[in-house]
């Protein structure tokens, strides 16, 4: 049939706009969407600013014989030094509030209490160690020259920023497709939608149309932000990180159809989702690196999409990797968006 | 155009062991409009949404403007003809009234112009309002202007004005009018009899899912063969017996509600002075007398025995 309607007058450009509508006079939406992973960003990058690993504080057990000497040697350094009593020392050691206890022991020799799981502990006994042996007539055979390096690229802000980008694409796409199909659902809109000659296609696709315009605001907000405020580093091609952007919100998206495609309450879409995001979440690097999981875990760890966005994220950012360099991680985001795309199109009811 | 605008024969849907329409059979002549009374769960949802193509029936013949809903139920030349209100849409609250309807006009060929759409149902003040700002009334009145936007040859209407108030019911009612004024047919459902009475050129009575009793609303009144009811109650612990009345003059039935006797008569100028006569002759005291003209509420009852608003 000839159709000689204005553009605007198409059903795909009013869906679009209607899913545009309901976004952007959503305040709360606009924040999680866009602000959230600025603030989280402005928040992780300040409290883990790149310093010198520190000792922390240090306490001498002021029971032992010679305690008041040992610390008076050690305060001569830069160390934050406390003579505490039993209970107090045994409660601040627990507590974490002092790294190392220091229990000088009779003739010349030191015992050493602390946790050997937590770094600022391993690194007081080391440079209380250094201090001591030294301030006891040790002597260095080997001489030392250090130089620092600091480059952007290995900060922590570096390696969140990709994080945080795929955590958001993640949430804005499972819960920006699925919360208004559930909604108009069980607002009997779909219903209403598919009483009219209306395209289903239409309506697919305005879903597509609108993520992306959503994806274009959210990544960009973030990235330019993290440019100009951390100086965080694009090493690999911005037309390489536009596509993995493209294909992890579209396969989020297609999680969130898929979420969707049944469920008639709030409630109960709200557990789908929040099943299907929570394991990604922990696991898949956005916070700390995935690798930290145990072998016997890393074939799930890697298979989930948030995992492989978030790797393909960084090595474009931070090493500069190219597209051939990333596709086994793009190949796995590539096989989740056609499973769940299918799978949301096969189980979908429009009532 | 087919004569008839909705054949139905047979038709059978149950959810799981819940039989919602059950061998159910209706024809709708093109150009009329068409009521479906029956209470609540009688099957009129169910009913009208197989003719919308929105349920798939059990079994049956359904032809919607002569033709049937194909296996996937999509048609959309078919839908384009077909104008549908369901029961309780809520549309986008974030909208705007004319957003909504440039939204369903974009799903037709040849939508009618936006302004005349508002104005038919009233909204054109309201057209850059939020759809979440709109009254009961308002935001039914949408609901018809959707269903209006490409000036449909039919209309499905399921329950227009149910939980509004007096004058917003009205405001819908003269736009029905209007569609059945311009010639267009109409099917509505409804549980409210005076809805059906005033609006409808025809009703079909539903109950359990089947039609009960079809025709005009003066015919199913007439069927009664009593044009007006007689409602009265007496002294208390007296009771009449029904053989007593059924001898006044141009008494047709006798029925008790809640201590009340409702006596149906064919001449209530006679029978009214003949009930008289009967309760002085006996010396028992009227506590109430009250009588109208028998309306399809009383069809209902007579039909089924029991009310349409508590069935």
């Amino acid at each position: 049939m000839p159709d000689d309607r204005r553009w605007a007058d198409r059903p795909l450009v009013q869906l679009t706009l209607m899913r545009a509508r309901e976004f952007f006079r959503e305040p709360e939406a606009v924040f999680w969407t866009v602000l959230f992973p600025i603030l989280m960003t402005t928040g992780l990058g300040l409290a883990f600013r790149s310093k010198p690993a520190e000792a922390g504080r240090v306490a001498v057990l002021g029971s032992a014989p010679e305690a008041e000497a040992v610390a008076a040697r050690l305060r001569s350094s830069a160390l934050d030094v406390a003579v505490l009593d039993d209970s107090a020392a045994a409660r601040e050691l627990r507590a974490g509030k002092v790294a190392l206890l220091i229990v000088p022991q009779p003739g010349a020799a030191v015992e050493y209490r602390f946790d050997n799981t937590r770094p600022d502990a391993v690194v007081a006994r080391r440079v209380v160690d250094d201090l001591l042996q030294k301030s006891s007539g040790r002597t260095d055979p080997v001489s030392v020259r250090e130089t620092l390096i600091r480059e952007p690229g290995s900060r922590y802000v570096d390696f969140v920023v990709p994080g945080l980008l795929g955590m958001s694409l993640l949430g804005s796409g499972v819960w920006g497709t699925g919360f208004p199909i559930v909604d108009s659902r069980r607002r009997r809109l779909l219903k209403r939608l598919i009483a009219t000659p209306m395209p289903k296609s239409g309506y697919l696709f305005s879903l597509v149309i609108s993520r992306i315009v959503v994806l274009v605001i959210e990544a960009g907000a973030l990235l330019v932000f993290a440019r100009l405020v951390f100086g965080v580093p694009f090493r690999g091609s911005l037309v390489g990180l536009g596509l993995i952007c493209l294909l992890g919100a579209l396969a989020f998206g297609a999680l969130g159809l898929l979420v969707a495609s049944r469920a008639r309450t709030l409630e109960g879409a709200s557990a789908l989702m929040n099943l299907s995001m929570v394991p990604m979440w922990v696991m898949s690097g956005i916070f700390f690196s995935s690798t930290r999981f145990p072998a016997l875990f890393q074939p799930f760890v890697q298979a989930l999409p948030l995992t492989a966005v978030n790797d393909a994220l960084r090595a474009n950012m931070l090493e500069g990797a190219t597209l051939t360099q990333i596709a086994p991680e793009l190949g796995i985001v590539t096989a989740w968006l056609v499973f769940c795309f299918f799978a949301a199109l096969a189980l979908f009811r429009w009532q | 155009m087919p004569a008839h605008a909705v054949e139905i024969r047979g038709l059978r849907k149950a959810y799981r062991d819940v039989v919602a329409v059950n061998d159910l059979e209706l024809t709708v002549h093109a150009g009329e409009c068409f009521g479906l009374l029956g209470p609540n769960g009688a099957g009129k949802t169910t009913t009208i949404e197989i003719c919308e193509g929105l349920t798939q029936p059990d079994q049956g013949d359904v032809r919607i403007l002569g033709e049937r809903w194909g296996g996937r139920r999509t048609n959309p030349g078919l839908r384009r003809r077909l104008g549908i209100s369901l029961q309780e849409t809520q549309f986008p609250d974030k909208l705007t009234v004319g957003e909504t309807l440039q939204l369903f006009r974009s799903f037709y060929p040849r939508p009618q112009p936006l302004e005349e759409i508002l104005k038919a149902v009233e909204l054109g003040e309201k057209r850059r309002g939020r759809v979440g700002q709109l009254s009961g009334g308002q935001k039914q009145r949408l609901a018809l202007a959707c269903a209006l936007v490409a000036d449909p040859e039919l209309f499905f209407l399921d329950e227009p004005t149910t939980g509004l108030d007096p004058q917003s019911r009205r405001q819908i009612w003269d736009l029905i009018e209007g569609v059945k004024q311009a010639g267009r047919t109409v099917v509505i459902t409804t549980h409210y009899m005076d809805e059906a009475q005033r609006l409808c050129d025809r009703v079909a009575i539903v109950d359990h899912g089947k039609v009960i009793g079809l025709g005009t609303p003066r015919e199913l009144i007439n069927s009664l063969g009593a044009q007006h009811v007689i409602e009265f109650r007496v002294g208390a612990a007296t009771e009449l017996s029904d053989a007593d009345l059924l001898a006044l003059d141009g008494a047709r039935t006798v029925r008790r509600r809640d201590g009340a006797y409702l006596l149906e008569s064919a001449h209530a100028h006679r029978t009214v002075p003949a009930l008289l006569g009967f309760l002085s002759a006996r010396e028992l005291a009227l506590e109430e007398l009250g009588t109208h003209s028998a309306t399809l509420e009383d069809v209902f009852v007579h039909l089924t025995g029991r009310m349409l608003r508590d069935a």
